[in-house]
């Protein structure tokens, strides 16, 4: 059963910051821009836990997500599938065990995503405008993503380990 | 040979013990396993997409959305309740940060509207008052010989000791000096002074202005003139063997002798017979006149301009 924690708390993760980022942060609007929860968590456990778990993770988040709003469904999993993988694979190899890598990964992913949200709902043919959405939204919702990097980076780091001992080191590998 | 980008750290002896060190299952996975999940997912997304898309609003994927979003809701509603007290208080703390200026704001706003609005409501007077004026143009009342400039009043006087206004029109629209102003109402006066593109007007209840007029139902003639009390006119030299009602209209009598003419054209309406009197001494009538046009709420004139003068 043991194996079966480690999902269960992803999972319950990413269900609550969902639910928040549907309910809560996402009528929260600062200087005209909102933040975005789901994504901090879903870059949180991509780094904590690898990109296996952060291409799930952003599978099952952008699903809640389209089915929480009604919007067509696929779409922001797509895009949160790719963004957990890549911060995984960042994480496994440039970005691991760098203090920078939680922040460096929100500020791609949230342009990136931003980006690709754009260019998906452009060919499905819903009425956007990049002006709106790359100079008016990105930019504040960039910076207040970054000021909640590090709270739910901690918080999620902090989930993660409720329950599981620390061992220490398990693996010893040579320099050079 | 596999690559292995993670050996640049050796671990051992850290003084942090990790959090969870054996959790990178990923990394331990093979990266065929890794891009097999990665690209299953996205082909799902995908696929999920297109379904979504191309199917009708009652397909089995909206079915399944709206199933979902069902099961979401106490959960949507719960987190809602929770939260609502603190975005209460932020909105509170929000909106009394913007408070202030939003008021600034809408005051200013309040001001532009409000100016509009005179604007739009003096427009509107102007407008009706211009149409009563054509309309006093197309009866057969308007003196023949003339043609008309309307013209706003743009300037009216500034004490009570000054009897003259101010209109929008001067020397280019054809206004010469001594030329008769006219309104719906009747007569209003003579134009005194004329500029490039303004001219002043003298009204009927200036004291140095003199109009020869005639009772319309007995044909008493005599001169109108300024009265005892503000905007009151009087009828004088009138004799006493004329008669004169109460209730008589007075028009102006465009007298014509021996080459000269007066400066008013006959028949326009100046004021109605208030009251007269008549003493044993006195030469002639004491006849006072209600003015026709109220001289303090003029807004625009037409000044009569002769057709045969040459502009």
């Amino acid at each position: 059963m043991r194996f079966l924690i480690e999902p269960a708390k992803v999972a319950m993760l990413v269900f609550v910051a969902a639910i928040l980022q549907v309910t809560i942060f996402s009528s929260v609007e600062i200087l005209r821009g909102t933040p975005d929860v789901v994504l901090l968590t879903l870059m949180s456990v991509a780094l904590l836990r690898g990109s296996i778990y952060g291409a799930g993770a952003g599978f099952a988040a952008g699903l809640l997500v389209d089915t929480a709003n009604l919007a067509t469904l696929g779409v922001t999993s797509l895009l949160l599938t790719i963004a957990g993988y890549w911060i995984g694979r960042y994480g496994e190899t440039t970005g691991r065990d760098r203090a920078h890598a939680p922040f460096v990964s929100v500020a791609v992913a949230t342009i990136l995503v931003q980006f690709g949200a754009l260019f998906l709902h452009y060919m499905l043919g819903d009425p956007v405008s990049a002006r709106v959405a790359l100079l008016d939204a990105l930019p504040p919702k960039l910076a207040l993503n970054l000021l909640l990097t590090l709270p739910v980076y901690a918080l999620v780091r902090r989930v993660l380990a409720l329950a599981t001992e620390p061992k220490g080191a398990t693996e010893v590998q040579l320099l050079g | 040979m596999p690559r292995n980008r993670d050996a640049r750290l050796a671990v051992l002896g850290s003084p942090v013990p990790r959090s969870r060190p054996a959790g990178y299952s990923s990394r331990s996975a093979t990266a065929l396993r890794r891009r097999l999940v990665a690209g299953v997912l996205v082909f799902v997304s995908i696929v999920l997409i297109t379904i979504y898309f191309r199917e009708p609003p009652g397909g089995s994927l909206h079915g399944i959305q709206s199933g979902g979003a069902a099961v979401l809701r106490p959960f949507e509603v719960g987190a809602e309740r929770v939260a609502r007290p603190f975005r209460d208080a932020y909105g509170w703390f929000a909106g009394l940060v913007h408070a202030k200026s939003e008021n600034a704001r809408l005051r200013t706003q309040v001001d532009r509207l409000s100016q509009q609005v005179i604007q739009n409501y003096t427009a509107a007077q102007e407008n009706a008052d211009l149409k009563r004026q054509l309309h006093y143009v197309g009866l057969t009342s308007f003196p023949t010989g003339y043609d008309y400039v309307a013209s706003a009043i743009i300037g009216r006087p500034p004490s009570e000791f000054q009897q003259q206004v101010d209109i929008a029109a001067g020397y280019v629209n054809g206004i010469r000096t001594n030329d008769p102003v006219v309104s719906a109402d009747g007569l209003v006066g003579l134009v005194t002074e004329v500029a490039h593109d303004q001219a002043q007007v003298t009204l009927l209840t200036d004291p140095e202005l003199k109009v020869s007029a005639l009772d319309l139902t007995t044909k008493a003639t005599g001169m109108v003139g300024h009265g005892q009390g503000r905007a009151t006119l009087i009828l004088d030299r009138v004799q006493k063997s004329q008669t004169i009602n109460q209730g008589d209209w007075i028009v102006t009598s465009g007298w014509h002798s021996q080459g000269l003419t007066s400066l008013y054209p006959k028949g326009i309406p100046i004021g109605v017979v208030s009251g007269s009197s008549l003493s044993d001494l006195d030469l002639y009538w004491q006849v006072q006149l209600r003015p026709r046009v109220d001289f303090g709420s003029l807004q625009s004139v037409l000044v009569l301009v002769p057709k045969n003068r040459p502009r």
